[in-house]
């Protein structure tokens, strides 16, 4: 008996589950292609929403990075001194900001921030009838809500991977060089002579798949609040939805990594 | 005159965990007419609307617009079904993170190519229709109820539709203002001809605008007739739900008689 019923539990877990996984792909679907579909966009919104998600997550991506580069130098130095080779300090400091770092810190910053407010706003949006209300008006709301934050977000993810990493190989010159008197030439030949364009391209690859992911898991778990298991009800409902929203986005992120590293390297 | 039916529910039935909510609904809703869904609290007027306005899908049975099964139809056309409707919700569903004026603007910005000043004139004067003025730049949060209800009403009606769904439209509002929207109401359907489905619980101000009454119960439409012919059905639950709220008027028929 305690059997069937760990089975019966285990199914309509494992059931909910997949139909969840079903709806969210059927919601990127329909997103993607009403990003392609007439009628076209007022750029006002996207711009509006390139501010909101790009523009504002700047300081936080700048203050992040400044930090991030600051500490690879003093840890690269400290390390790198033991074999003698401190030298490469610039070298290590970009490839792991480029190739690693950037787009993965970069990413993070961006759900913490954008993130959950694209999950809570489209969440409240549900739960107070508005997309009903847009669905009647005849106005598609993957349309008119969901795909000017997608392309904003896919627009602005790589830029702000690359403003990251720019402060953040400043933030190792400045501990490296002004701080620990590492020859200020070497830091930078170091890095011009083993920076190469795949690394640039991994970053870039990784920024803009991590961006749709953000957007994706955010955007999906608010539209799709209504059907959350354990209720996704009024305020606590969207609660809830937002913060697995920024959870499974982090994940997933940290998981894609590794993925998109094993494809690229 | 038209009889033809542009709505017609079949055999709707949509069951919520073990709770059957609609137990086979058959309803026709006739153009230029307005009929009224009334019946208790809890007992699913809101979801026949909803299956109407295609929000949610039955578990078994039809649901006809303008003679095309909405649940089989393509999205498009969905769309087009859609795009003659006009619909105030119970709670309004006004975007609260859009000023009054935008909120009734949006249809005619996402749905018509009109310039800014056309825009700017249509709204205003729906606005002034439903004496708003002066509410422009407000947030829905910033409005009281009754006003909220109000711009509902102007959005709902900024692109002229053919049907308009009420839910709801006067409750919680005071006896003069639920009289002004009826008035408006009454105003707006004299110029525009719509159809109009109203959820209502506001009984028997409301058998006044009713060309048709349709009374929920117990999952399912008992019967839709003209408010007279209502008032005296022999229907025990239309006789019980009229006794109940038109209670006092027949209580001293009985005494009198």
């Amino acid at each position: 008996m305690f059997l069937l019923k760990w089975f019966e539990k285990m199914g309509e877990h494992g059931l909910y589950y997949m139909n969840q996984a079903g709806r969210m792909g059927i919601f990127l679907f329909n997103v993607v292609l009403s990003v392609f579909r007439p009628p076209y966009y007022k750029i006002f919104n996207i711009t509006k929403q390139i501010y909101v998600i790009g523009a504002l997550s700047i300081f936080v991506i700048v203050f992040t990075g400044a930090f991030t580069g600051m500490v690879l130098g003093l840890q690269g130095y400290t390390t790198l001194r033991k074999f003698g080779s401190e030298g490469m300090l610039g070298s290590v400091v970009a490839l792991s900001l480029i190739r690693e770092l950037g787009p993965v810190l970069a990413a993070l910053m961006v759900t913490g921030r954008a993130g959950s407010a694209i999950c809570a706003e489209i969440g409240i949006m549900r739960n107070s009838e508005q997309i009903d209300a847009l669905e009647c008006m005849a106005i598609d709301p993957h349309k008119y809500i969901v795909a000017p934050k997608f392309i904003a977000t896919i627009i602005a993810m790589p830029l702000l991977t690359a403003i990251f990493n720019v402060v953040g190989i400043f933030g190792g010159y400045l501990v490296g060089v002004k701080l620990l008197g590492l020859n200020e030439g070497a830091y930078f030949v170091n890095m011009y002579k083993n920076v190469e364009f795949d690394d640039i391209y991994m970053m870039f690859v990784k920024s803009l798949c991590f961006g749709l992911l953000i957007v994706w898991i955010c955007a999906a778990k608010g539209y799709l609040v209504h059907f959350e298991r354990k209720g996704g009800f009024g305020a606590e409902g969207v609660s809830r939805v937002t913060t697995y929203a920024v959870v499974l986005t982090s994940v997933s992120i940290l998981v894609f990594d590794y993925l998109i590293t094993s494809f690229l390297i | 005159m038209n009889t033809e039916p542009i709505i017609q529910l079949v055999d709707v039935k949509k069951r919520f965990g073990q709770q059957q909510v609609l137990k086979g609904i058959n309803l026709s809703i006739f153009g230029g007419k307005t009929t009224v869904i009334v019946g208790e609290s809890g007992k699913g007027k809101s979801l026949v609307l909803k299956h109407i306005l295609g929000l949610m899908k039955p578990d078994s049975g039809q649901v006809l617009v303008f003679n095309k099964d909405i649940n089989k139809i393509k999205k498009k056309e969905l769309k087009e079904i859609r795009s003659y409707f006009g619909v105030l919700f119970q709670n309004s569903a006004l975007f609260d993170s859009m000023s009054v004026f935008d909120n009734v603007a949006l249809p005619l910005r996402e749905r018509t190519k009109k310039s800014e000043e056309e825009i700017k004139a249509i709204v205003n004067e729906k606005l002034k229709l439903m004496d708003l003025e002066g509410s422009n730049e407000k947030y829905p949060a910033q409005v009281s109820g009754g006003m909220k209800k109000r711009v509902g009403l102007a959005r709902a009606l900024v692109l002229n539709p053919k049907i308009v769904f009420f839910d709801e439209p006067t409750t919680g509002l005071d006896v003069a203002k639920s009289n002004e929207i009826y008035r408006v109401f009454f105003r707006t359907q004299a110029k525009l001809g719509y159809t109009s489905v109203i959820v209502s619980h506001d009984v028997p101000k409301i058998f006044k605008l009713a060309d048709y009454v349709a009374l929920l119960h117990d999952g399912v439409v008992q019967d839709c007739l003209p408010p007279e012919d209502f008032q005296t059905s022999d229907n025990p639950h239309i006789k019980e739900f009229v006794e109940k709220t038109m209670g006092l008027i027949y209580e001293s028929e009985e005494v009198e008689g």
